[in-house]
């Protein structure tokens, strides 16, 4: 066998008849010398969220062809919306039965920690072999000394801008800072080229850059010892910032959900927002005048002085009450593995970006600048719990989406800043008793 | 209950007979119902009323999702009694339910009258009112979702090719008007259920009632209140309570049109307990939430229960 990982990123790129063969030849080699071995007639049921980008999901299954044929083993796999993956994963928790392995966003194994498998000897396997962790995994897949969890890939939230706009609105580049940033919202309102950002019960987007926001002023909800912090000046300072945003918007966001902003985007409504690369993946294909008009930027840096953007993981946990531990394990190792995964996350085109240092050298991060900033997506990203420590309590607050509504509480006149602050403070102190 | 069966039965033929009392349990007709009850019995407890005492012991407990719970007594219900959040979404399941009830009250009514005239295609239009109760919710719910969004709205849009609005109106962004929206979805969707059965209702009114009432010169209104309503009563009181208690228990609509927003407006009880049990795992939480609309479901039960009973003009004696 003479497989080295760049004929086989071409082979994958080339999605060719020749690169499924040579996938399974290189699988079943790859079955022979993992450590994981996998059970006799494994049956494996995973839930994954679903896919944004079809040429991910076709490049995921080939993956999973490649080592049912190599191991024997049955995959069954099921795609569910980010809304309905994460009551569906919990109520498998609670039953203990239905599904082996679940690929999921955020902190999902947090939710229900003593229900996952242990996945260290997973990581240290992986880690050891590709270039090791970014320190952004370790935070998301280990509790305590134990992996539950291993992040697959990051979906990267940055700003997604129309390049004539922001220098209509006298921005050479996009701010950096978040005066200049408020300035170009402002301006472009005035141009009639409004930004938005959902301030709505939006999982993905309102949660990522909502944090962003409260972090970006030194705002947190918890501190290191996750006592209740959230009811400071930062954080009313987060919240003038975050009205003054809202003011400048697109009408509507309020009310948005994950998808308001990318319809309004690629119509033509919408001129700058914080997304995935969704948008510009949709616009190559249905716009491509829009697309070569469209770049991705960091979202600006706050008084703190560092970035404080939060991403959108996607973990997979295997459950303890799988009936095949060494499949799910092998399984994880397999998609992981170069010759998988680069050819896959080439397929998502930037809307996913990786865990492990090796694949900085993917060649999707520079062969169109556009989707360069999304290669460090994981290496910046906080997690859900700022400076606290990632766990259920954590998960609860960020599903209960007790900061989004803090600042929509605001922003939209409903609470003043001491009663959003204390109703923000309120919730967090019961999850985090 | 089973006791009451046993010795009913035996009591009676003890007389008449000297069997055993095996033998006579035997040819009991009544404890032979007994046994055949118990097959519905057992449902009903297990995916009824073992699910209800569940949840109601669940809202005792601090239970997390994948973590069981202690007894926390009614820890739950003090935290709830302080929350605002909690407080808004009783009064939005109260607004929500009393006004989309009332209105789809008149306008199934109206449609139900209207649709008792012989009409052509009568059957066809009969059909054709049922379409809002045969989509699925979800399905109505996601169209009404296109036709309230912020920025693609087909009613906003008509209004402004007329020209007399110069924006977008933000049906799901402003509290209220996410509020009335929601209500108008339901109202949509719930008339022709009510408009059905009234009208099926109607058709069991014998029409030599109305022949003699217009023979003594009746107006249209007085043979609506005198014949029609009075007989319609108890039909009216039936659809009504199941009205109320679907409208009251909606989840899917406010979920896929709102998921209770904007900022925890349209927030009914049951989606707030769904939010909070299952996507943030606080089950305990949750279960008093869901726990918490049982008096009123309670409530709504004990009023379609009045307006059952056998009321003295249906046996011929005068109507108080």
């Amino acid at each position: 066998m003479n497989f080295d990982r760049r004929s086989l990123i071409k082979g994958g790129a080339a999605l060719g008849l020749g690169a499924g063969t040579n996938l399974l030849a290189y699988a079943k080699a790859w079955a022979q010398a993992s450590p994981f071995k996998v059970e006799p007639n494994a049956k494996i049921n995973l839930m994954r969220w679903k896919r944004f980008v079809e040429a991910e999901d076709v490049e995921f299954m080939k993956l999973v062809a490649a080592f049912e044929a190599a191991t024997g083993a049955k995959i069954t796999v099921t795609n569910e919306s980010y809304d309905d993956l994460q009551p569906k994963a919990s109520v498998v928790a609670n039953t203990g039965q239905g599904l082996d392995l679940v690929w999921g966003l955020y902190s999902l194994p947090h939710l229900f920690p003593q229900k996952c498998l242990d996945l260290s000897d997973v990581s240290k396997y992986l880690g050891e072999k590709h270039g090791g962790w970014f320190p952004s995994a370790e935070a998301y897949g280990k509790l305590g000394n134990k992996w539950i969890g291993i992040p697959i890939a990051a979906s990267g939230g940055l700003v997604n801008y129309r390049i004539s706009s922001v220098n209509k609105a006298g921005f050479k580049e996009f701010p950096k800072d978040l005066a200049g940033f408020l300035d170009l919202c402002k301006a472009l309102k005035a141009n009639n080229t409004p930004a938005g950002m959902a301030f709505g019960h939006a999982s993905g987007d309102a949660n990522t850059w909502l944090h962003w926001l409260l972090w970006s002023h030194g705002g947190y909800l918890v501190d290191k010892n996750d006592k209740v912090i959230i009811n400071s000046p930062e954080t009313a300072k987060a919240l003038e910032y975050g009205k003054a945003l809202y003011d400048t918007f697109i009408p509507g966001t309020a009310s948005w959900n994950d998808s308001s902003n990318n319809k309004a985007f690629l119509a033509g409504e919408l001129h700058t927002t914080v997304n995935g690369i969704s948008v510009y993946v949709a616009a190559k294909k249905e716009k491509p005048e829009m697309a070569a008009d469209i770049d991705h930027a960091y979202l600006p840096i706050g008084p703190v002085g560092k970035p404080t953007e939060l991403h959108l993981p996607f973990t997979m946990l295997a459950f303890q009450f799988t009936k095949v531990p060494n499949a799910c394990k092998a399984f994880i190792a397999f998609m992981l593995d170069a010759p998988q995964f680069n050819p896959w996350i080439g397929a998502a085109q930037g809307y996913l970006s990786h865990f492990l240092a090796e694949y900085d050298k993917n060649p999707v991060w520079t062969a169109d600048p556009k989707t360069t900033p999304f290669r460090d997506v994981a290496k910046r990203t906080l997690t859900p719990a700022g400076l606290g420590t990632l766990g259920e309590k954590a998960a609860s607050a960020i599903a209960d989406f007790i900061v989004v509504d803090m600042f929509a509480n605001y922003a939209t006149g409903r609470e003043d800043i001491k009663g959003a602050m204390a109703g923000a403070e309120r919730q967090a102190k019961r999850i985090y008793r | 209950m089973a006791n009451s069966a046993i010795e009913m039965p035996a009591g009676l033929t003890r007389s008449r007979s000297e069997r055993s009392a095996w033998q006579k349990l035997c040819s009991s007709r009544n404890w032979l119902g007994f046994w055949y009850m118990l097959p519905a019995a057992g449902i009903l407890i297990l995916f009824l009323a073992y699910p209800l005492f569940l949840g109601v012991w669940l809202s005792f407990t601090d239970t997390k999702i994948g973590r069981a719970g202690e007894f926390i007594g009614l820890e739950n219900y003090e935290w709830l009694g302080g929350d605002s959040v909690f407080w808004m979404s009783v009064f939005n399941t109260l607004l929500y339910t009393v006004v989309a009830s009332v209105a789809k009250f008149a306008i199934g009514l109206y449609l139900a009258l209207l649709l008792n005239k012989h009409l052509p295609f009568k059957a066809l239009i009969r059909a054709l009112v049922l379409i809002p109760f045969i989509v699925p919710t979800v399905l109505s719910a996601i169209a009404f979702w296109w036709i309230y969004d912020s920025q693609f709205s087909i009613i906003s849009w008509s209004l402004r090719q007329l020209g007399w609005i110069d924006h977008n109106i933000n049906f799901l962004g402003d509290p209220w008007n996410a509020r009335w929206s929601t209500i108008f979805a339901n109202v949509w969707r719930g008339v022709p259920f009510i408009a059905i059965t009234l009208l099926a209702g109607l058709q069991t009114v014998s029409p030599s009632l109305y022949e003699a009432a217009t023979l003594d010169g009746a107006t249209n209104w007085q043979r609506f209140r005198h014949i029609t309503y009075p007989l319609l009563t108890p039909i009216i009181a039936v659809v009504m309570t199941f009205s109320v208690l679907f409208t009251f228990t909606d989840f899917q609509l406010i979920w896929a049109l709102t998921r209770g927003g904007p900022v925890n407006a349209t927030h009914l009880m049951a989606t707030l307990s769904y939010q909070r049990a299952i996507i943030a795992g606080q089950l305990g939480e949750g279960a008093a939430i869901s726990t918490a609309m049982i008096p009123f479901l309670l409530a709504a039960i004990g009023i379609a229960w009045y307006g059952l009973q056998t009321r003295k003009w249906q046996q011929g004696g005068s109507n108080d």
